[in-house]
């Protein structure tokens, strides 16, 4: 690394990485934990079967605040956040004025004056600065403030992660449907938010705590029985069976939702958000590609970037492979025309000059198990 | 980690060790440690010819792939099959079990330009 680097990010869990013998990568300009010394593997299976841990404190934690955040808010996501009430959280994209995505995020509507957004690390700065820079122009009375280096993201993930988590949480986790959160609880002892959500497919919740208690806090969970240490290797090969999106592989400016099947988080219905005119339009005509996923020939492991073949002839290249610990399978993800797209296409990858069988099967490759969130009903709409 | 004084190293990882009238080649234990989780190996076939520092094969762990360089030429006498099924005995035993090629060496004497184990234990800072 050249002598004119910047230093790393470090989150407040940084000593405990270090402490538990994390291997270390710059990963968007923070200095995480890779994987620990129980590797990848033993990692992702504790969270199929038991219960990982995750510090998310990478990500942008930013508050938009104020008479005018939920317009603000409305404005920014292609979600219809109306039909999200105080106390449940929504997955949504921000699209710009041409539809293409600028960030796929979580959405905490803590109430009529404040929601919180959960950003991807490397988007965190031009997230928020897009949020001023429409606020500003729209002249609505909001803040935008960026807690990210105040607080702490604790990911507690897996079939066991409520029974981790609930005896030290005051809480009732129990009655919490998923992306439902509790906005003012402890855990362990320490004020926290505890959020019903997560990016591995499992049952799970996301604690957000202030910067000082986060070593407290993970402390306190790492020691409950069965719960392991997971890093960012394990959090991606989860997402990807999980048939998750990542921004910057699946989506990114030069792709939009439709391709990318999330239509269903683009809310056509609401009068006006960024971009709604450009995806009504998209919406109309089929978009000319669609994200897949393909079960791969046993042999090396298909990584990004890779070339999808048909034919002889390129039609597309992975956003995502790696190995399956679950399926002990090889897996990826990538856009190929819609022709090529339905389950049981079949396919080659070129892997170093080799042509690799492959087979285009429904997403996910793993089903999801996470508790479904709780119906909304209209009178449960504040903010309508 | 030790690495055993019984055999030669490679600054690229490999291990060779003299065994009847062959060698036995694989990675050492600080190479699977940094390459993690094992889950494919790419072997030659027997009656392949290997050159002194050309890839031999490939070693792909959950992150990474890496090439395997020859320490010495010869002709591949056997591969070790088990490793298609079990690519983890890398990470398990990587110097017993989890051996990749049986060499014929063309020039034995190749062998005196590799690191001992203590130069190699040197080059890893272990």
């Amino acid at each position: 690394m050249g002598s004119g680097a910047p230093a790393l990010l470090r989150t407040p869990l940084h000593d405990v990485h270090r402490r538990l013998g994390a291997r270390m990568v710059d990963f968007a300009g923070w200095d995480m934990p890779v994987q620990y010394p129980s590797g990848i593997i033993a990692e992702h299976q504790a969270v199929r079967t038991a219960c990982g841990m995750f510090d998310l404190s990478h990500m942008g934690r930013v508050y938009v605040r104020g008479p005018d955040a939920l317009r603000l808010a409305q404005l920014c996501c292609t979600r219809d956040l109306s039909r999200i009430p105080a106390g449940e959280a929504a997955y949504s994209l921000l699209c710009n004025e041409r539809g293409g995505i600028l960030d796929d995020v979580i959405a905490y509507v803590l109430d009529a004056e404040t929601v919180l957004f959960v950003f991807n690390a490397s988007n965190r700065e031009s997230d928020a600065a897009w949020f001023s820079q429409k606020r500003d122009q729209r002249g609505f009375a909001a803040q935008v403030d960026d807690q990210t280096l105040a607080t702490a993201l604790i990911g507690v993930q897996g079939p066991t992660a409520q029974s981790v988590l609930q005896p030290i949480c005051n809480g009732d986790l129990g009655a919490l449907p998923g992306y439902a959160f509790l906005a003012a609880v402890e855990v362990a002892g320490r004020p926290a938010l505890v959020a019903r959500t997560g990016y591995t497919g499992e049952d799970g919740f996301e604690v957000l705590t202030f910067a000082q208690d986060a070593e407290h806090v993970w402390d306190a969970l790492l020691s409950a029985e069965h719960v392991t240490a997971c890093g960012l290797g394990a959090r991606d090969t989860l997402r990807t069976e999980a048939g998750m999106a990542l921004y910057g592989h699946e989506i990114d400016q030069h792709t939009n939702p439709y391709e990318a099947r999330l239509g269903w988080v683009c809310s056509l219905h609401k009068p006006e958000f960024i971009g709604r005119e450009t995806l009504t339009v998209m919406k109309a005509g089929s978009p000319a590609r669609l994200l897949v996923g393909v079960l791969v020939e046993p042999g090396g492991v298909p990584r990004p970037g890779f070339p999808i073949v048909h034919a002889n002839q390129p039609v597309g290249s992975l956003t995502s492979g790696t190995f399956s610990p679950t399926l002990k399978r090889n897996i990826g993800m990538g856009y190929v025309r819609r022709a090529l797209s339905e389950p049981g296409q079949t396919l080659h990858i070129e892997m170093r000059g080799k042509l690799v069988g492959a087979e285009v099967i429904k997403l996910p490759f793993v089903p999801h198990r996470a508790r479904p969130r709780a119906k909304i009903t209209p009178e449960e709409r504040p903010h309508t | 980690m030790t690495n055993p004084a019984d055999r030669r190293y490679t600054i690229e990882h490999e291990w060779i060790k003299a065994e009847d009238d062959h060698y036995v080649i694989g990675i050492t234990a600080f190479a699977q440690d940094q390459l993690g989780d094992i889950v494919y190996v790419e072997l030659p076939k027997v009656g392949d010819r290997v050159q002194a520092g050309n890839a031999f094969g490939v070693i792909e762990s959950v992150k990474t792939a890496s090439d395997l360089y020859a320490p010495i030429s010869g002709e591949v006498i056997e591969v070790n099959s088990d490793l298609v099924d079990q690519p983890q005995a890398v990470n398990a035993d990587p110097y017993d079990t989890g051996w990749m090629i049986k060499l014929r060496a063309e020039d034995s004497t190749q062998i005196e330009q590799l690191l001992s184990a203590a130069q190699y234990s040197e080059q890893t800072g272990e």
